[in-house]
């Protein structure tokens, strides 16, 4: 039976078992929309593409499944464009959906016209244009296969609007075969032994773990191997839970805004076994001055990543699952148990801290709903003081429960993907902990939110600042704050209000308890306006390009 | 360091794109970069010189590897190949010189296949040396313009 390109598209959604879209209409998706119209899939219109773009993100990093979004041609597309690229740099699968001019206008300047493809490729994983509507069911499955497997990422479908219409039969090939692409899943069995032995020979070995152990689904063989190893944990900020935070092993965090402790550990090691990161320079701060002493076994299913920006020298190629599995096997303990108390010992001196007095403190609020969600909610966060409060003071026991714009820092992605989190776990209780500035970069998903009857909370650290950039103006710029006052403005618990969302104004400590756990009765959007310290500053802080144990800020 | 590097890919529109960009992105000159269909009409080849050192090379080659369009990077540098340019060379010629370039195109087997009064545009194949010497000879004639293909490149094995 003949079909259009646009019931094509959506058969072929439903048949990788797509139930919610993301997106925004326009001219060239036209007939796409209209078969939405009546049909299974749930539509969720935001109200600006970025916002469909980061909400399918967050549904993804929530869910393990594939996020999908749609956008118009031209500014739909182009709106896209820092939510896809804010998900292909944290490796989050994305299948993107963008309408195109007709196939004989492409090339002419055309009315929305933008070369999609062109734009998306260095930050896509993939992307197709599809110029003849008998290609597009094997596209769409291709997209999903390269989206989900290998190192994740985002796949764009730039699709004509005559190839929606234009008629074809549906036949969806049953299995997918690219010959350019096969991702190696398997660590190579040699590698693995090198790597064991040095592990057993060890004497002061770290695991360096980041947000690829999450998305193969290892940390319970991460935990297999600590159970059996007792080698410390430090994470990524996109690794934090692929560990549980609050076990005894647990470093924290590293890097820049990381804990004392996890960089001291990182130093002074004599092994790191990296799984699943990348060795960013927000994590090695001066690479020259990084880990002096130690050995380096890098796990990882991206070839790239690998002695990229630090040798290695036990590089393995391979899925963090089904390496760690074949590490948990008949694996040697090594004798650290001095190391160990000089771990204790780093940890007992150097704890995370902030002035526990009257004042309203931001660090507080996060420890707050930490304490009241009793450490099981998913938290998103925005970009700036707020994230890296989020990802220190909240402890994440369970994989994909921190969501967090890593690799490119967008502001504007907490509250869409709280969004798409929600959806994708209704059961949850999401909360978006946000900063005044990133909140209003995508402030009008309020009206997604509200009329989805979408139940996120949005802690705002209001401190009427660009925070972390003004941190920065403060230690390295003699305290001029170019440009970085936003001032009480606008009044967010009016703005909530006016889209039919609750909103909260806490200015005092005494009142964050409570404003937190009636916020969470409420079952609606709601924004919760913390007035907070407006100059508290994130410590420890490792200045850029100094090495990780070259910290301020991080005694007590 | 220079590297010849050959990179079998998807013989369709945009691909060609992917592997420049590549390229682009990480501030990457490329020398050369020669493009055709190979024995299988869905398969294209490209042969590309590029500089740049050991680690960065290295680091291309695996995102060469990444890019789903590519089938297979083939490092030549690291083996035993033959490698052909053609070049197209104007240079300018009077009746005192005429022999003398008559001679030397002779001895590099290079054709003459255009003359006019005053210039002619010589034909030569040959690996990278043989193109580098006879460009240096015929440069004190006045070399006007020089059209290259780029180099192709193939294993021995
Ligand atoms: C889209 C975007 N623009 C600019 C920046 C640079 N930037 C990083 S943090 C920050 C300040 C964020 O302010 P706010 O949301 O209020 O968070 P705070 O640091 O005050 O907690 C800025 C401007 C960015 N990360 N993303
Ligand atoms: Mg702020």
């Amino acid at each position: 039976m003949k079909m259009t390109g646009a019931k094509i598209l959506i058969e072929a959604l439903k048949k990788e078992g797509v139930e919610v879209i993301f997106g925004y209409p326009g001219g060239s998706v036209l007939p796409i929309f209209d078969v939405l119209y009546d049909s299974d899939i749930k539509f969720i219109l935001t109200r600006h593409e970025q916002g469909a773009a980061h909400a399918a993100d967050g549904y993804a990093r929530a869910t393990g499944k594939v996020g999908v979004c749609v956008a118009t041609s031209g500014p739909g597309a182009t709106n896209l464009v820092t939510g896809l690229a804010t998900a292909n740099m944290d490796s989050v699968p994305i299948v993107a959906i963008t309408g195109q001019v007709k196939t004989f206008l492409i090339g002419n300047d055309a009315f929305q016209e933008a070369d999609v493809t062109g734009i998306t490729r260095p930050i896509s994983k993939h992307n197709y244009l599809v110029k003849d509507v008998n290609d597009l069911a094997t596209v769409i499955k291709n997209s999903f296969h390269i989206a989900s497997t290998g190192r994740p990422g985002v796949v764009v479908v730039d699709l004509p609007v005559d190839v929606q219409i234009h008629e074809a039969d549906f036949h969806s090939p049953e299995k997918v075969d690219i010959r350019g692409y096969k991702p190696t899943c398997k660590g190579h069995i040699g590698q693995i032994k090198r790597a064991k032995k040095l592990i057993a020979q060890s004497q002061k070995p770290v695991l360096y773990v980041g947000g690829g152990v999450i998305i193969s689904g290892a940390s319970d063989k991460l935990f297999e191997f600590v159970k059996k190893t007792e080698i410390p944990v430090t994470t990524t900020l996109l690794g934090l839970g692929a560990f549980p935070g609050t076990h005894k092993l647990s470093l924290g965090m590293l890097g820049m805004h990381g804990t004392a402790y996890a960089n001291h550990a990182i130093q002074e090691s004599d092994l790191i076994i990296a799984v699943g990161a990348r060795f960013d320079d927000r994590v090695t701060g001066k690479i020259d001055e990084f880990a002096p002493n130690a050995k380096i076994i890098h796990i990882d299913i991206d070839p790239c990543a690998i002695s990229k920006n630090v040798k290695v020298d036990v590089p393995i190629v391979g899925d963090a699952n089904s390496v760690l599995q074949e590490f948990v096997k008949d694996i040697k303990k090594p004798n650290i148990s001095k190391w160990l108390k000089q771990v204790e010992e780093w940890k007992k001196k150097y704890p995370l801290i902030y002035k526990k007095d009257s004042r309203l403190r931001p660090q507080y609020v996060i420890e707050e709903i930490y304490r009241i969600t009793k450490g099981e909610a998913i938290i998103t966060t925005e970009v700036g003081q707020n994230q890296m409060w989020a990802a220190q003071f909240y402890k994440y026991d369970k994989p994909r429960q921190l969501i967090s714009s890593g690799g490119l820092g967008t502001m504007g992605y907490g509250f869409p993907a709280a969004i798409g989190a929600q959806i994708g776990c209704p059961k949850k209780v999401v909360f978006d902990i946000a900063g005044d500035g990133s909140i209003q970069m995508n402030i009008q998903e309020l009206a997604t939110a509200v009329l989805n009857k979408i139940p996120v909370k949005i802690a705002i650290l209001n401190n009427g600042y660009l925070g972390m950039v003004r941190q920065w103006q403060e230690l390295f710029y003699k305290k001029r704050y170019s440009y970085t006052k936003l001032e009480p403005c606008p009044d967010f618990v009016k703005v909530a209000e006016a889209y039919g969302a609750v909103g909260i104004r806490i200015t005092k400590k005494a009142d964050v308890t409570k404003a937190i756990k009636d916020a969470l009765k409420i079952n609606k959007p709601v924004f919760m306006d913390f007035h907070v310290e407006p100059e508290e500053n994130v410590f420890p802080m490792v200045p850029a390009g100094q090495a990780i144990n070259k910290m301020i800020g991080a005694l007590a | 360091m220079k590297k010849t590097i050959a990179v079998l890919v998807e013989n369709h529109f945009g691909v060609l794109s992917h592997v420049s960009g590549l390229f682009s992105a990480r501030g990457f000159n490329i020398d050369s970069l020669a493009v055709g269909e190979t024995e299988d009409p869905t398969v294209s080849r490209m042969t590309i010189v590029v500089d740049g050192d050991e680690k960065t090379l290295e680091q291309v080659k695996k995102q060469l590897n990444r890019l789903i369009d590519v089938i297979k990077v083939i490092d030549l540098t690291e083996e035993d190949f033959i490698d052909r340019e053609l070049v197209l060379i104007k240079v300018g010629v009077n009746s005192k010189n005429r022999s003398e370039i008559l001679q030397i195109s002779d001895t590099f087997q290079a054709k003459i296949v255009d003359v006019k009064t005053d210039s002619a545009a010589i034909e030569l194949t040959g690996d990278q040396n043989k193109i580098k010497s006879f460009i240096e000879i015929l440069k004190p004639f006045g070399i006007t313009e020089i059209v290259r293909t780029g180099r192709i490149a193939m294993g021995r094995k």
